[in-house]
């Protein structure tokens, strides 16, 4: 699975793509999450508050409870301000 | 046409491609969103995350062109850095009657600077600032 980062959720990883193999126990996009903060600090920090860092799965927004079993490339990224 | 790009757009290309697309054309509309010069900004630097950009614009043209007469719409953002009075987006969009292209336009923007992918970063002489979303363009998308 691959996972891109925009913004400054990619300053504070400094990275702006991985991919990672997840555990079998992580169903939901909400799971991933909390699997990311377990393993890695920084994503702690990214995460502090939620309400501020969407998740676009195969680039469609989704929420917290979204299957991400067959995802192949998830987002994460504070609300936009292009235009 | 969508057009994610660094390079600054040709505004009379754009149009006159616009003008072969149909004979029916009566009106054309073309917005500019440029770098606001503000006191102490040195750039701004535009991120997108292009393949999600894309198909967010291609879904807000569409929702227009379901609300409104348009006889085509066009959108070219652009990333990288700029500077102020640098050109960011223009949108053209046409119809046969002005009201429909006037009000289909004012709908992409409003829905782009909400929907599409796209941070911008100010530079300044000692900081750098993410863009926050603005209140007033999550109440512009909201009235319609």
């Amino acid at each position: 699975m691959k996972l891109k980062y925009f913004a400054w959720v990619k300053e504070i990883l400094g990275k702006d793509e991985e991919n990672i193999d997840i555990p079998m126990s992580v169903k939901t996009l909400g799971d991933l999450i909390n699997w990311l903060i377990s393993e890695d600090e920084d994503f702690a920090e990214v995460f502090r508050n939620r309400e501020l860092v969407k998740a676009a799965i195969d680039l469609e927004l989704q929420d917290y409870s979204y299957n991400i079993e067959n995802a192949k490339e998830i987002a994460f990224f504070p609300p936009v301000t292009g235009g | 046409m969508i057009k994610i790009q660094k390079e600054d757009f040709n505004i009379s290309n754009e149009l006159n491609s616009i003008d072969i697309l149909s004979d029916n054309i009566g009106s054309v509309v073309s917005f500019i969103g440029k770098v606001r010069p503000e006191d102490n900004l040195i750039s701004m630097t535009l991120e997108c995350y292009e393949t999600m950009a894309v198909k967010e614009i291609e879904k807000i043209i569409n929702e227009a062109k379901d609300r409104w007469d348009i006889i085509t719409a066009t959108v070219i953002h652009r990333y990288g850095k700029l500077y102020p009075g640098d050109n960011i987006v223009l949108i053209i969009t046409a119809s046969e009657h002005r009201s429909q292209s006037i009000e289909a336009n004012k709908f992409i923007i409003d829905y782009l600077k909400t929907e599409v992918p796209i941070w911008k970063n100010e530079e300044y002489s000692d900081h750098n600032d993410w863009v926050k979303t603005k209140k007033s363009d999550l109440l512009s998308k909201e009235k319609w």
